[in-house]
């Protein structure tokens, strides 16, 4: 069974159609890189499934049952996670901090709770550690890198279990270096059975890591099939229009 | 022995010292001691118990409003209705207890009125997207008018009653002959220290101020957190009305008039940013020293009062030079 079903889904916004008609599928274990030009409603999809926005029309559907979504923390709580194309990171705080933005851990017993700066330095140094990331939890975000800052992010989705995690241009403003490290992280999330949705731009990253690609244009899924039976050029024919749509 | 990527992480890059010499709040401390230091000596009168009274109780009523402001400007808003909401508060609890009322329900009053108002700024504010200043400069107007209002615009001196408990409660000293107000004054700092350190409320407060769309997009309830940041400064204001009415024995219909700037001015000689992200309690409390101890201190020089101002807008623009110059330094 799928992990993820989209069946007919669209958005619009008063009259302008961003989404028109989508429908896939997504498997545990599978990387899917989502193509297209701007405005052709990649991101808009991503932020329906991540609860951002809600479909105008269409169902979707997690583990064969009906998933609605009002708001991100209701996307987070049934396992899907998202890395923001600007990454959603607050400047003037530590890195631990926002990683744990949101879901902050306490202690303490009833309603005397503190934050415990203590447990999330020390997660968040771990998962940097797994992510091979030299970033510490207690610096500001201020001060990092590029790369660094990509860490932060998606160190968010490795907090809790997640079944699904979505990646807005994760590659697009880091350094060739730190491209290698977040594909590598991509396979490893991949090889822990998490489904990954990956939106980019760049050809190369999406034919390194994917296992299939889903191109759109204006709206609509113009292609979907496996990476393996397509090619660069076949799909940026996709994107620009060249190539009408395949099956 | 090469570093492994474990000790670069765990590296704590700032030590206590390093930070304590980059905030902007420490040099003000020196600032306030120095100044204090340089009184003592000059002056016989400025390190009298009487003097030093006074300065202390002076502090507060600024001091407790800025520590609610610390609030809202972390969140990168402004309240201008402070004063104007004190003065409101004040003439409700004033107004009440004139017609016979117990002190605890002229305060209750008091307190409601307060959160009322803020939870009006902060609905306009969170779920209509009204900008702040205009939000509450609006406000300015209309509690100080209702204030009139409440009281026909006379002077209440007569609180009914329980008259003599209101004059303790903001003229007495309880507490090694400490002025009550500054008693309220230390424990709501410590009270806003410790939301702003440790609770989720405060680092969400430091999220919308860095960030609102991040904090938005990572699930903070970002309309409910700046609704209750209004609310606080507004209880803040209120809470200062209520003392301050106990201290003065009278209200008019023209306390607290032209507060607000005192207080931001306060906040951000403290150190908060008023783009947001960035203030403490403890900034708040220094801030009110600071323009408190300049004030005191023209006059017991024998300084013509009318250079106050500038004195106040000199220090005030100091204190925010420092800032910019660590920036200049970083950026570098």
């Amino acid at each position: 069974m799928s992990v993820l079903e989209l069946a007919n889904i669209s958005k619009h916004f008063g009259a302008i159609q961003a989404v028109n008609d989508v429908s896939f599928t997504l498997e545990a274990g599978e990387v899917v890189g989502l193509m297209g030009d701007n405005g052709a409603g990649k991101s808009t999809l991503v932020k329906m499934i991540a609860g951002n926005f809600r479909p105008s029309h269409g169902t979707m559907h997690m583990d064969g049952k009906e998933l609605i979504l009002h708001k991100p923390a209701e996307a987070r709580q049934h396992g899907i996670e998202i890395v923001h194309q600007d990454l959603a990171l607050c400047n003037n705080l530590t890195a631990a901090a926002n990683v744990y933005l949101g879901r902050e851990l306490r202690r303490g017993i009833g309603p005397f709770r503190i934050l415990d700066y203590a447990a999330m330095y020390k997660r968040a140094g771990q998962l940097f550690a797994e992510l091979k990331s030299e970033t510490r939890p207690r610096d500001l975000v201020k001060q990092m890198s590029g790369g660094q800052r990509q860490a932060v992010a998606i160190a968010r989705t490795m907090l809790s279990q997640a079944k699904i995690v979505l990646m807005d241009e994760p590659t697009a403003a880091i350094s060739v270096r730190q491209v290698a490290e977040v594909l590598n992280l991509i396979r490893h999330l991949r090889d822990q059975g998490i489904a990954v949705v990956l939106i980019s731009h760049r050809m190369p990253d999406v034919f390194d890591v994917a296992d299939r690609v889903i191109v759109m244009r204006r709206g609509r899924k113009v292609a979907d099939k496996k990476i393996a039976s397509s090619s660069p050029e076949e799909v940026t024919g996709l994107i620009t229009g060249a190539i009408e749509q395949v099956a | 022995m090469a570093v492994t990527l474990d000790q670069t992480i765990a590296q704590k890059q700032h030590t206590f010292l390093s930070r304590l010499f980059a905030s902007q709040t420490f040099w003000v401390v020196i600032a306030v001691i120095l100044a204090c230091l340089f009184l003592s000596v000059a002056t016989d009168a400025f390190a009298t118990q009487k003097n030093l009274f006074n300065i202390t109780r002076n502090i507060t009523f600024v001091a407790i409003v800025a520590l609610g402001m610390t609030f809202v400007i972390i969140t990168g808003g402004i309240d201008l209705s402070v004063g104007s909401v004190l003065c409101l508060c004040s003439m409700v609890l004033a107004v009440t207890m004139h017609a016979g009322y117990s002190i605890e329900i002229g305060i209750l009053a008091s307190i409601a009125t307060a959160l009322a108002i803020g939870a009006f700024n902060g609905v306009l504010i969170a779920y209509l997207g009204f900008p702040p200043f205009v939000v509450t400069l609006g406000m300015l107007s209309v509690a100080r008018s209702l204030a009139m209002v409440a009281s026909n615009n006379t002077v209440v001196f007569q609180f009914g009653p329980d008259h003599d408990k209101l004059l303790a409660l903001g003229g007495g000293a309880w507490v090694f002959g400490i002025a009550n107000p500054v008693l309220y004054m230390i424990l709501l700092a410590l009270i806003t220290g410790f939301i702003l350190r440790w609770t989720k409320f405060g680092r969400h407060i430091f999220a919308i101020g860095g960030n609102e769309h991040a904090a938005t997009l990572t699930g903070v309830p970002v309309r409910q957190i700046k609704v209750a940041v209004y609310m606080i400064s507004a209880l803040s204001a209120g809470l200062a009305g209520i003392i301050q009415t106990g201290w003065l024995g009278a209200v008019t219909t023209n306390l607290g008039t032209g507060m607000e700037l005192q207080v931001i001015a306060a906040t951000v000689i403290g150190g908060a940013n008023l783009a947001g992200g960035v203030g403490t309690a403890f900034g708040a409390i220094v801030g009110a020293a600071l323009i408190e101890v300049i004030r005191n201190s023209l006059g017991l020089l024998g300084i013509n009062a009318f250079w106050q101002g500038t004195f106040i807008g000199g220090a005030i623009l100091l204190a925010v030079l420092f800032d910019r110059i660590r920036n200049f330094r970083r950026s570098d």
